[in-house]
């Protein structure tokens, strides 16, 4: 187990205050305590969801419905604020529905709301809308094959130090198992919009795994964010990194970093995880070494899709896979856990120089 | 809302509608090899009041927007529904025959992608109460004037879920909703009030804010058909659920207020006593 030994703080605590003055300022304070006379440092609620500026579903389900997409309900367990959806609420009352926090209730009206001729988008965090609602999606909304659409943020490992109970590495495991579900990764908040605006009609369930909202920046504008597809990101000769989520970013990162040190790398989004771009993963394993890279446990993740594909392809190559180890991540913020688990820029690039080296 | 049109219907024929739940599900039983006796006979009156006098479907139309919709969260009570669809021309009776052979559209629990007339698939039991709560949400969405039924047991009382819903039908004023308990009091391992509490429901359904009509005998037809009818028809900003006192197995007298039929099957011999006894009996 990676969390027996002696206890040793790595790094040791520093101080994590991290608001600003400035950075306030960039957030919509209406609904804040946090007036002028506290402290800089601090912050509430309203300030810190502010920053989940990569969160974009609320939004765009607002654009949708200003265009006439009046079908569209909102379903969230009390996370409306969080998952930023809380907007469509205040807009449309009538067509946001908020269960408190009763999930396994939520997915289940949300099938039924379906079957009125309703679009329901349950927005909710992953782990408790995946994890502990996979029954529900199983039997309510995908055996019945019901057009809901399903927003899990948090992801992962996002969550860092609210612990294990709150971080969701076994989620792709286990929706991709699951019949009639197509399973898409958004990296972004375009990417977000992009993925909602491409499939909001689409007459199926759809699950979009999502991150915090704090994510680096990937698109600067929207894309048809097809079922089955990628995007070739940046191309290089000597290996290819098929990248889902917040590693997207790190194998940019690890592009730019290996290009330094005359290692030209491959970088697709492969946003769509089941069904899965095939033709994306021939390509890879006839340009050399593949790598998988995912914020996901590798066992039955994502990179067990890609292994998949080689094998039943019979592709021949090597597949490493980066993702989080087959174990309970330790504790610790988001940041500082993506270089613990060597899924920021630097990481992918070392694990790609080391294998291509061996 | 109105108040909605009730079928005419002679007591002796709704009396023939239950006796025809029960002989099917024997009949059905002993196509399958196993079947859910108990649970499909204490149901019976409930059924046949809702499908042949009250429930707002069309046969012709078995995705009719503006239909009743009637949900099965004791979805292993299938057996007993299935006849009364086929009686009513959602599909052709020849199906029963085919009952759970491989690749038929009819077998234990019900499922809304193979038979017309089932609005919602299910067999994990606590789940429909919810999906119920969502089609009432879309029928007022939709200004429907649509009743959305779900038939629930005792034992999915035991189902943390069905308060969620219950909390959630009471929180939007869902009076379009009717939930029906019936309360054969058996289950899988045994006597349902032994094996996990979930007395006293009319005090914790009125608790969660809905109205609640209490039927000490859920096989008197005159009891039966009154109490759903008011549910149906109680525009009072509540949803209202109805406690069904029933008899699991209620009909063949060695069946009646056991647990043991829950689920089994029936010898040749033994399915003889079953259909003269069905055939007898004048409940209701």
């Amino acid at each position: 187990m990676s969390q027996s030994g002696k206890y040793r703080a790595n790094p040791p605590a520093p101080g994590m205050a991290y608001m600003s003055r400035e950075l306030k300022q960039t957030v919509d304070l209406t609904e804040s305590t946090v007036t002028d006379d506290f402290d800089e440092r601090s912050w509430d609620m309203v300030v810190s969801l502010g920053l989940s500026r990569q969160l974009t579903t609320g939004t765009t389900l607002l654009e949708l419905a200003a265009e006439g997409h009046d079908d569209i309900v909102v379903c969230t367990a009390d996370l409306g604020r969080p998952t930023q959806v809380v907007n469509f609420g205040k807009r449309y009352p009538d067509r946001y529905f908020n269960f408190g926090i009763a999930e396994r209730n939520m997915i289940g009206a949300a099938a039924g709301l379906a079957t009125m001729g309703l679009t329901p988008v349950i927005s909710n965090y992953s782990f408790f809308l995946a994890l502990m609602g996979v029954e529900n999606i199983r039997n309510d909304i995908c055996y019945t094959n019901l057009p809901v659409k399903m927003v899990g943020t948090h992801s992962g490992i996002a969550m860092g130090f609210y612990g294990t109970s709150h971080h969701c590495c076994e989620d792709i495991g286990a929706l991709r198992a699951i019949p009639n579900l197509v399973l898409m990764a958004p990296c972004d908040g375009v990417a977000i919009t992009s993925a909602l605006r491409t499939n909001i009609r689409h007459p199926a369930p759809i699950y979009f795994r999502c991150g915090r909202g704090r994510e680096a920046v990937v698109y600067d504008k929207p894309f048809d964010f097809r079922i089955g597809g990628s995007n070739t990101l940046r191309e290089g000769r000597h290996a290819t990194v098929l990248a889902i989520g917040n590693l997207v970013k790190a194998a940019l990162d690890a592009h730019a970093i290996l290009a330094k040190r005359g290692i030209g790398l491959t970088v697709v989004d492969m946003y769509s995880i089941r069904p899965i771009d095939r033709q994306a993963i021939r390509d890879a394993a006839a340009r050399g070494p593949v790598f998988s890279a995912e914020e996901a446990n590798i066992t039955g993740g994502f990179g067990s899709a890609v292994a998949e594909v080689m094998a039943d392809e019979g592709l021949g190559g090597k597949l490493t896979r980066i993702g989080m180890p087959d174990d309970y991540a330790v504790l610790g913020p988001p940041t500082h856990l993506y270089r613990h688990y060597r899924l920021d820029g630097e990481g992918v690039a070392d694990t790609i120089e080391r294998t291509l080296s061996r | 809302m109105p108040s909605r049109a009730v079928r005419n219907i002679a007591k002796s024929e709704l009396r023939e509608k239950a006796r025809l739940i029960r002989r099917e599900t024997v009949r059905l039983t002993d196509i399958c090899g196993s079947g859910h006796y108990g649970s499909a006979f204490s149901m019976a009156e409930l059924v046949a009041v809702l499908y042949y006098q009250l429930l707002h479907v069309d046969p012709a139309r078995p995705r009719w927007k503006d239909r009743d919709r009637f949900t099965m969260g004791k979805g292993h009570a299938a057996i007993g529904l299935f006849p009364v669809l086929a009686d009513l021309g959602f599909f052709p009776s020849e199906w029963l025959d085919s009952y759970s052979r491989l690749g038929s559209y009819l077998g234990d629990h019900p499922e809304m992608k193979k038979t017309p007339g089932i609005d919602f698939s299910s067999g994990s039991i606590g789940h429909n109460l919810s999906v119920s709560v969502g089609m009432a949400l879309g029928a007022r969405l939709k200004s429907s004037q649509a009743r959305v039924v779900c038939l629930m047991g005792d034992g999915e009382q035991n189902e943390g879920q069905v308060w969620e819903a219950a909390m959630s039908a009471a929180h939007w004023k869902l009076d379009n909703l009717v939930g029906i308990v019936d309360i054969n009091g058996a289950g899988s391992d045994g006597v349902a009030q032994e094996t996990m509490g979930s007395e006293p429901l009319a005090s914790k359904w009125d608790a969660f804010g809905w109205n609640v009509i209490t039927l000490k005998d859920g096989h008197d037809l005159d009891a039966v058909s009154d109490g759903l009818n008011r549910a149906l028809n109680t525009p009072n900003g509540k949803p209202t659920c109805v406690l069904a006192y029933t008899v699991a197995g209620k009909g063949v007298s060695f069946m009646e207020s056991t647990w043991q039929w829950h689920l089994g099957f029936l010898g040749p011999a033994d399915l003889e006593r079953a259909y003269a006894e069905i055939d007898a009996g004048n409940i209701g």
